[in-house]
């Protein structure tokens, strides 16, 4: 049954396009099309937007696959490369975090409704970035490997107690961490990443305020929840899925929460 | 393409080897520059044989084109803090015509998007992902992958319409 009356959304337009709508309501859109030459109009443009664009890349995945880009060929040189795997997604790391994260979003939320002190953080944040963009290749690191030595490493110069959290329970192994400067002398990063790719960092500093509620801000991709608790910043920051987001803050703040003991 | 739980190293690796091809359009319509397409390549299948580890089932396309959405993502970040270097290239000359003048259109309506935008229509109308997929990739719900599609198609369409009006008459 076809109700030619039935409103197309811009949605189902799309969806048709892409093959994704059923049966019946592709029959709806076909006869909605039909009697509105705007929208036809709309979908062969759309059509021919997706033709151009095979048209021009498509043949790509017809060419014989580089050498280096054999599997084999990946995975040998992979073996004789001297450099460390932590080293590099380290260094990765510092750039996703520093150049598009919690710097980014830093500073854009520092305006409003910052609480006292945040600003300063904000301002140390982009500093940290100008520094370690141009130094990607060579950054100062410690591997996630050596989390005991980071730890003690890091708390002596925060000057506080500090505790790397486990997040291995929701599938996030630490790549590593490292020292940053802060609005009080220095900050902790550390860095998490999951099965795909995806990364997680953790900024703590000392802060100004003795604490403030949990706050959330996202930005383009990115989101962060943070917080000050014992006069300690925390912020969380990840790809910009609120949910997982949600359960990566609770994990962490659940270890790193002064009332719940200590461990390192 | 599904990989399924259980199955060994082998098929794993033979699913990875098999989307090659495809993982080379996708960064070479994402990246515009089949150096850097390769690069975001190798990369990614670095990655993925260093977490294969971690792979527990579901499709193994799907999970590449994650990591390379992801690694493409952070190399953009890294790149949009430096002075932008762009390659002195004569394709503005007003005698261009023909196909390769509409490649050109393509290759800069393209890079006029914003990057999840453009992530989204690629992975849609070039690799044939569906909806669903797109948003696993993009760890976004589908709503959010239908309006970034519906916001890179209007962009699209702006660019060849308004800003490219002389080669727009050449198709």
């Amino acid at each position: 049954m076809i109700d030619r009356n039935s409103p197309v959304t811009d949605e189902e337009l799309h969806a048709f396009v892409d093959g994704e709508l059923r049966g019946d309501r592709k029959e709806a859109v076909t006869a909605w099309l039909a009697v509105h030459p705007d929208d036809a109009a709309l979908v062969g443009a759309w059509r021919s937007q997706a033709d151009s664009i095979r048209a021009r890349y498509g043949a790509v995945a017809h060419e014989p696959v580089p050498e280096r880009l054999k599997l084999d060929q990946v995975i040998r040189r992979d073996r004789v490369n001297g450099r460390s795997w932590a080293a590099m997604a380290a260094a990765a790391a510092i750039v996703a975090f520093v150049a598009g994260g919690a710097a980014g979003w830093m500073a854009r939320g520092a305006a409003a409704a910052a609480p006292t002190g945040f600003d300063t953080f904000t301002a140390e944040a982009l500093d940290a970035y100008k520094l370690y963009v141009v130094e990607v290749r060579h950054p100062v690191e410690v591997p996630g490997s050596e989390r005991t030595h980071m730890t003690q490493w890091l708390s002596k110069r925060l000057g506080s107690e500090l505790r790397i959290p486990d997040l291995q329970s929701i599938g996030l192994n630490l790549v590593g961490g490292r020292l940053l400067p802060g609005p009080t002398g220095a900050a902790a990063f550390y860095m998490y990443e999951g099965p795909s790719g995806e990364r997680f960092t953790i900024y703590c500093t000392n802060a100004a305020v003795p604490e403030t509620a949990l706050r959330y801000k996202s930005g383009e991709g990115f989101a962060a929840f943070y917080w000050v608790d014992d006069k300690v910043a925390y912020v969380v920051s990840g790809p910009a899925d609120r949910n997982r987001l949600e359960i990566v803050t609770k994990t962490v703040y659940e270890q790193v929460d002064k009332t719940g003991g200590r461990k390192s | 393409m599904g990989f399924e739980k259980g199955a060994g190293l082998a098929t794993f690796r033979q699913n990875v080897e098999a989307t090659i091809p495809a993982l080379r359009r996708y960064a070479r319509a994402l990246t515009r520059d089949s150096d850097i397409a390769d690069d975001l390549v190798q990369d990614t299948l670095l990655r993925a044989l260093r977490s294969e580890h971690l792979f527990h089932g579901g499709d193994v396309r799907s999970w590449l084109y994650t990591i390379l959405t992801n690694l493409n993502r952070n190399r953009r970040r890294s790149l949009a803090r430096r002075p932008m270097l762009l390659p002195i290239e004569d394709n503005d000359a007003p005698d261009l015509a023909g196909p390769e003048a509409g490649g050109r259109d393509i290759e800069r309506a393209l890079a006029t998007l914003v990057e999840d935008q453009r992530h989204a229509l690629l992975l849609v109308v070039l690799e044939g992902l569906t909806y669903r997929e797109v948003a696993e990739v993009q760890g976004v719900p589908i709503g959010t992958v239908m309006s970034r599609l519906a916001r890179a198609r209007v962009q699209f369409k702006n660019y060849l319409d308004g800003e490219r009006p002389t080669l727009r008459r050449v198709k």
